[in-house]
């Protein structure tokens, strides 16, 4: 049984938030919430960094007075010399940087860094290569089911589990946000911002399934590992992700926090994050190795 | 020990599913054919499909006897705590005698150069190498020798990176299904089935689609969700998650991709002139008349190029699905 203290790691923004939101976000993160770790970064779309490459260094210091440790999270999908360059230029800087691809992993050449949930990481043989390359933490893809996760994180202690929030599952060159719209990638306005937790996709019968965000597709569900969190924790795994939503992320923090240090019951951190204004219903299914759809207490 | 190759144009890559399979592919004039073994190693792991150690063994020999190449996928994840299920199919192929192994899991290709120093290694589309940092990962530290490159990419995108990847040759699919996620990158089925191409090897497996009539129509399902809604005499294709029919903004579309499937055969010459080492054909899960007739198609169009003719465009409108093909994302526009 491990006493160790879990950490708690606020992810990237996925969505196109406005700027505005986004710095108020970032505000209120560095005052209220307690979390250990707070990535920052365009990590879906490189069309959205200019709006934030030019508040990322004032956010970065307001979380660092707040007693934050700052990642910088890369894009996904790299595809082009340009997206590639500002990478380089970021990991040449020397920031804290979170690789999602493979090409960052590459850049950063043995350099101490973190690992985010885009990276293929399903056994110990692959996370033992990363930590070799340099990984002080890594955080494992969202589908992964506890029995895996607690065959990784027996051993390691840099493991990371992603515990809150709709659960990224792909990445394409095309733009759906766009493409719903009649519009093309290039030409796209930026739609995306409309929908500050993604475009909701229902089945033509109207059961909701995806949220789209742009080139990304996430879960309709919102993961909240809430029921595991105990066996993460004896699993040794080191950290909690919690992706960013709309609704109020220090309250969620604070419930995983209180969750994690054992003060509330999985009952009552369900019950104090169900009222919230979540995008979707809480879901564990991929943690008990069942269809990422299914609900908390659902059974297959 | 590996078949020579007497050809020096592009390689025609081709799907073998089954033993059978695989020798209508090398009949039908394949350069290569890429195979795996029946269980969750290859991303291929459907019910009927794949070779045992013997088939492969079998399959190798008949192959090198015609002069075509035999490259083994083991291209899903490793699974935690199961680890040698993976090494093992590795070293059985390279006992097979596999020309090469087409692998996706950065781990089991380190597993691989260690263990087989010498033997030619592959990149899976599955691994999404969709930048020169990211195939110069898996060339400088691991020694890949080739690396099919993601359907994600624009043809100009491939002319970069063909160009850095050297000596590291490029292969791309140039017909059958297409992809339109960033490939070993996708969840969407396990979202909806808990069988996912990266764990299981399956896409939307047969096992969790379902199928209703409504009327006069039939409504397909996957992992409960309805995807797909066929009118009567409408053809009725596989049902896959990323080409449902889906409901956002209020309006009805077929919001990822249309029910198309992959034909750059016009982009053909485009793809030698940049380099391109080999072209692949998808469909392991396919028939042996559908995989001949495409080989025989794609091995005209090579050969009539490299006597300096023309390609046949039309001829392989009529084996796409539902006759309705698409360049893919090869074309800037898809986007």
């Amino acid at each position: 049984m491990s006493e160790a203290r879990m950490a708690l790691t606020l992810g990237p923004v996925l969505f196109h938030w406005p700027v505005k939101d986004f710095v108020d976000f970032y505000a209120r993160v560095a005052d209220e919430a307690p979390v250990d770790r707070v990535c920052l970064g365009t990590v879906v779309c490189s069309k959205r960094q200019p709006f934030r490459d030019e508040i990322i260094l004032d956010t970065a210091d307001r979380l660092q007075r707040g007693g934050k440790d700052v990642v910088y999270s890369t894009l996904a999908l790299p595809t082009n010399k340009r997206e590639i360059r500002a990478i380089g230029e970021m990991v040449e800087a020397g920031f804290q940087i979170e690789a999602n691809d493979i090409a960052t992993v590459h850049l950063l050449d043995g350099r101490p860094h973190v690992v985010g949930p885009f990276l293929n990481i399903y056994n110990e043989d692959t996370l033992a290569l990363h930590r070799s390359l340099g990984a002080t933490r890594v955080c494992l893809p969202p589908e992964l089911p506890l029995a895996s996760i607690r065959i990784l994180a027996t051993g390691d202690d840099a493991v990371e589990v992603f515990a809150f929030g709709r659960a990224p599952l792909a990445l394409s060159a095309r733009c759906y946000h766009a493409r719903a719209d009649g519009v093309s990638k290039d030409s796209c306005h930026f739609v995306c911002e409309r929908d500050a937790d993604g475009l909701n996709v229902l089945t033509t019968d109207g059961t909701p399934i995806f949220a789209v965000n742009g080139v990304q597709t996430l879960g309709f569900v919102v993961t909240a590992a809430t029921r595991e969190v105990a066996d993460l924790k004896q699993a040794g795994v080191a950290s909690l992700r919690l992706s960013p939503h709309s609704c109020d992320m220090v309250k969620v923090a604070t419930v995983f926090r209180d969750l994690a240090d054992a003060h509330i019951t999985a009952d009552e951190a369900n019950d104090l994050l169900a009222v919230l204004s979540l995008p979707g219903p809480l879901s564990d299914g991929y943690l008990r190795g069942l269809p990422g759809a299914r609900l908390l207490d659902e059974v297959d | 020990m590996t078949a020579a190759r007497a050809w020096n144009g592009p390689e025609l890559v081709c799907p073998a599913g089954t033993p059978a399979g695989l020798r209508t592919a090398v009949d039908a004039g394949a350069h290569s054919v890429y195979c795996g073994f029946r269980d969750e190693t290859n991303a291929r792991n459907f019910p009927g499909l794949n070779f045992d150690r013997a088939e492969l063994r079998e399959g190798v020999a008949y192959a090198h006897q015609k002069g075509v190449k035999v490259l083994v996928a083991l291209n899903t994840f490793m699974r935690a705590g199961e680890v040698d299920i993976w090494k093992r199919g590795v070293d059985d192929a390279v006992e097979a005698g596999a020309d090469a192994l087409i692998l996706a899991d950065v781990a089991l290709v380190a597993y691989a150069r260690k263990a087989h120093p010498k033997q030619r290694l592959h990149l899976s589309v599955q691994a999404a190498a969709a930048t020169p940092e990211a195939i110069a990962f898996y060339r400088d530290r691991f020694g890949v020798a080739r690396v099919v490159l993601p359907r994600v990419l624009t043809v100009e995108e491939i002319a970069r990176l063909t160009a850095n990847a050297a000596p590291c040759e490029t292969e791309v699919f140039v017909f059958g299904g297409l992809c339109v996620m960033a490939e070993g990158r996708c969840m969407l089925s396990s979202y909806a089935t808990g069988k996912s191409p990266n764990m299981t090897g399956v896409c939307s497996p047969p096992s969790h689609v379902t199928y209703r009539e409504e009327g006069d129509a039939l409504i397909a399902s996957v992992g409960g969700f309805t995807v797909e809604r066929f009118e009567r005499d409408e053809p009725a294709g596989y049902p896959t998650l990323c080409k449902g029919r889906f409901q956002a903004n209020g309006a009805v579309s077929h919001l990822f991709e249309d029910p198309v499937s992959l034909n750059a055969v016009e982009l053909l010459p485009r793809l030698v002139d940049i380099g391109v080492t080999a072209f692949k054909i998808e469909g392991r899960q396919r028939g042996r008349a559908y995989v001949a007739a495409v080989v025989r198609a794609f091995r005209r169009a090579i050969d009539s190029m490299a006597a300096g003719g023309k390609v046949d465009v039309e001829e392989l409108r009529t084996l796409t699905e539902g006759q309705r093909d698409t360049t893919g994302a090869y074309k800037k526009a898809w986007r």
